[in-house]
C-alpha cells in the first residue's frame, strides 16, 4: 500500500533520513519505533508532504506521490496526526471537526450564496458525525469551547477524532497514546483496532509505549539513525539484539522518543 | 450642516466597504493586503471611463450606464488580483504587503501619467451620478446615501453569510495554520486567490461608489494614506475578523478625521501641507487606546459575525 524507496532529507548539515525504504502492507498495523531523533517524525513529514524529500520514491496504492501537495496526498485518503498537537486555537471544538470532510458544497464560495438549503443539510450530517464522535471521546461538553483551552491529552484526542470524520485508506499516527488516561487509551486503541477490522483501514503508528506498540502492531519496524534496522513480527523485534542496542541498553520501554 | 452629515455618511460607508473587503482578506485569510489603494483606484477609474460621456481628453466617454461601471469596477480590480495573485500569494506576511505596497504605487505612476488613458492629474470629470437629474440637487446626498447604504449592507450580508459557511470556515483555518489546513486536504493557495480575489472585487465596487457620487477622479485621491493605511486603522479599531465591528471602526475613524480638519487652521502653513499626517497620529492615538482597552476592536463581545 505504501512504499518509502531510498528516500533522503537533511536540513543543513543534519542527516534526518538516510537511504530508508520500507513497506506498509494494506490492511495492516505497522508498527514504526526508534530512539529519539531517529528519524520517525520526519518520515511522516516526507510522506504527507510536509517536507520534500532529497531523493527518493514514496508510492501510495501504486501511484508515485513524490513532491505532491500535502492536500492533494490528503485525498488521496492518507491522513496523518502529529506528535506535537495541532489544532485551530481560536475556532471551537466542533468547528475543528466540522472542516474536515473532502468535497463540501460549502466549500465553494458560489454555493454558498445559492446552494444555502443543501449546505445546511450537509452540515447537520456533519454536525451530527462530529457529535457522535465527541460523545465516543467523551469530549461532547466541550464541543463549544475554543480548541485552545483542551488539555493536551484532550487535543490528542481531538487529532483522532478528526481523522473519524472521514473515510480514509491509511492513516499514520504520531504518538496516539502520549498523555491520554489509561482508560480513554485503551478505548482509543480498540477504536483503532476495529477500523483496522472492519474497515481495513491500514495504519502506520509511531508509539514510544512498547506495551502498546507489542500488542497492537505486527509488524514493527525499526528506524535508528534516518534508515531502518529491522523489522518483523513483535517476537522478532522483541528479541533482536540490534534493536536492544540502539536503545543504547535502556529498557525500551522506559524510553520516551 | 445636515448635508455635511449625509456626505460624512456617505463616504463613511464607502469606507465600511473597503473594511469589510480588508477584513475578509486580513481578519480572516490572513492575507496583508497594503495595496488597498491600488484595487479601490482601478474600481474608480475603471467605472469613471466606463460610464463618462465623451471627451478628447483621454480614452473613454462610453456612457454606458452606472450598474455597468460598478460591474466593470468590480472585474477590473478582481482580475488585477488574479494576476498579482499568481506570484505575490506565493509570498509570506510581511513580503506580500510591501509588494503590494509597491504595485499601488507603481499604478499611481501609471495613471498620472498615461493621459491618454486617465487624463493624468488633471483628472476625469463628467461622471454620472445615478438619479442627479430626478431630484433637487440639494438632496441629491440622501439618494445616494440610500445607493451607498443599500450596498454597504449587501456587501455586508455577502461576506457573513460566506464567512459563516464551509468556505469561511477554511479561510478561517488558512488565517490560523495553512499548514494544517493544507493537511486537512483543503487547497490553501486557491482558497487565498479567491480570497484575495473577491475582497479585491469590493474594493473596486468601493472605488466605483466614491466616484459616481463625486462625480470626478484624479490620482491625488489615491494615496495610501488615504486609501490604505486608513482602511486598515479602522480595521483594527473595529476589531479584526469582526465584521460589525470593522463597519463601526469605519465610521468611527472616518469621524475623527473629519474632525481634526479643524487642526488646518492652526498650524503654520508650512506644516498645513503635511497636516495629514498629524492627523493620522489622532487616529493612531485612538487606535493605541483601543487596542490598549479593548485589543479585540471597540464593538468586541461579538467576534467573528
Ligand atoms: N525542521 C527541522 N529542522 C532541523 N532539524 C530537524 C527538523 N526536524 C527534524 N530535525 C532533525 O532530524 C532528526 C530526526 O528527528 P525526528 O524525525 O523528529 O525524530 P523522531 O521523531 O524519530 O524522534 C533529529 O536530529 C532532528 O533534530
Ligand atoms: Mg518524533
Amino acid at each position: 500500500m505504501l512504499k518509502v524507496n531510498k528516500i533522503n532529507k537533511h536540513f543543513g548539515g543534519v542527516q534526518a533520513i538516510c537511504d530508508c525504504t520500507l513497506e506498509v502492507e494494506k490492511g495492516t498495523i505497522t508498527g514504526l519505533i526508534g530512539p529519539n531523533g531517529a528519524g520517525k517524525t520526519t518520515l511522516f513529514n516526507v510522506i504527507t508532504g510536509f517536507y520534500k524529500p532529497g531523493s527518493g520514491q514514496i508510492h501510495f496504492n501504486d501511484e508515485d506521490i513524490t513532491g505532491l501537495q500535502p492536500y492533494q496526498i490528503f485525498r488521496r485518503g492518507l491522513f496523518r496526526t502529529f506528535q506535537i498537537t495541532r489544532e485551530y486555537k481560536e475556532m471551537s471544538v466542533l468547528e475543528n471537526l466540522l472542516l474536515i470532510p473532502k468535497g463540501q458544497v460549502g466549500e465553494r464560495l458560489w454555493n454558498v450564496w445559492f446552494k444555502a438549503k443543501t449546505i445546511a443539510e450537509q452540515e447537520q450530517e456533519n454536525l451530527d458525525k462530529a457529535q457522535e464522535i465527541l460523545e465516543f471521546l467523551e469530549m461532547k461538553s466541550k464541543k463549544d469551547m475554543p480548541a485552545k483551552h483542551l488539555p493536551g491529552g484532550e487535543k490528542k484526542l481531538l487529532e483522532l477524532g478528526r481523522m473519524m470524520m472521514v473515510d480514509l485508506d491509511m492513516v499514520l499516527l504520531d504518538e496516539p497514546g502520549a498523555g491520554i488516561p489509561p482508560i480513554l487509551q485503551n478505548k482509543v486503541l480498540d477504536y483503532i483496532k476495529k477500523m483496522s477490522r472492519e474497515r481495513g483501514l491500514t495504519l502506520f503508528v509511531v508509539e514510544h509505549d512498547m506495551n502498546v506498540i507489542m500488542n497492537l502492531c505486527d509488524p514493527i519496524i525499526v528506524m535508528t539513525d534516518g534508515s531502518v534496522l529491522t523489522q518483523g513480527s513483535p517476537e522478532e523485534v522483541r528479541s533482536d539484539k540490534r534493536v536492544i542496542q540502539a536503545y543504547l541498553g535502556q529498557n525500551p520501554s522506559e524510553h520516551h522518543t | 450642516m445636515i448635508s455635511y452629515f449625509v456626505s460624512f455618511l456617505i463616504i463613511g460607508s464607502i469606507y465600511a466597504i473597503a473594511a469589510l473587503a480588508l477584513n475578509l482578506q486580513w481578519g480572516f485569510t490572513g492575507l496583508m493586503n497594503f495595496g488597498i489603494g491600488a484595487f479601490y483606484m482601478l474600481g474608480a477609474y475603471t467605472s469613471a471611463i466606463l460610464t463618462s460621456g465623451p471627451t478628447t481628453e483621454h480614452i473613454g466617454g462610453f456612457g454606458l450606464p452606472v450598474v455597468a461601471g460598478f460591474i466593470g469596477a468590480a472585474l477590473v480590480s478582481g482580475g488585477v488580483a488574479f494576476l498579482i495573485g499568481f506570484p505575490a500569494l506565493r509570498l509570506r506576511g510581511g513580503t506580500f504587503a510591501i509588494a503590494l505596497l509597491a504595485i499601488h504605487e507603481t499604478l499611481l505612476l501609471v495613471v498620472r501619467n498615461e493621459s491618454w488613458l486617465t487624463n493624468g492629474v488633471w483628472g476625469i470629470r463628467g461622471i454620472p451620478r445615478p438619479f442627479f437629474e430626478v431630484v433637487n440637487p440639494k438632496h441629491y446626498g440622501y439618494i445616494y446615501l440610500i445607493i451607498v447604504g443599500g450596498l454597504l449592507l449587501l456587501i455586508y450580508l455577502a461576506i457573513a453569510k460566506a464567512v459563516r459557511s464551509p468556505w469561511g470556515r477554511i479561510l478561517r483555518g488558512i488565517g490560523e495554520d495553512e499548514d494544517l489546513t493544507s493537511m486537512s486536504g483543503k487547497n490553501c493557495w486557491s482558497y487565498k486567490m479567491q480570497s484575495f480575489i473577491f475582497g479585491s472585487m469590493i474594493m473596486g465596487i468601493a472605488g466605483a461608489a466614491y466616484v459616481h457620487y463625486t462625480g470626478f477622479v484624479s490620482p491625488q485621491v489615491f494615496n495610501p494614506l488615504m486609501s490604505t493605511f486608513i482602511v486598515w486603522l479602522m480595521v483594527m479599531v473595529g476589531g479584526t475578523g469582526n465584521n460589525r465591528g470593522v463597519i463601526a471602526g469605519a465610521f468611527l475613524v472616518w469621524a475623527i478625521w473629519v474632525g481634526s480638519d479643524f487642526l488646518t487652521d492652526f498650524v503654520p502653513a508650512a506644516v498645513a501641507t503635511r497636516i495629514g499626517f498629524i492627523r493620522m497620529l489622532f487616529v493612531g492615538i485612538i487606535l493605541g487606546i483601543t487596542v490598549l482597552t479593548r485589543p479585540q476592536g471597540i464593538l468586541s463581545g461579538e467576534k467573528r459575525n
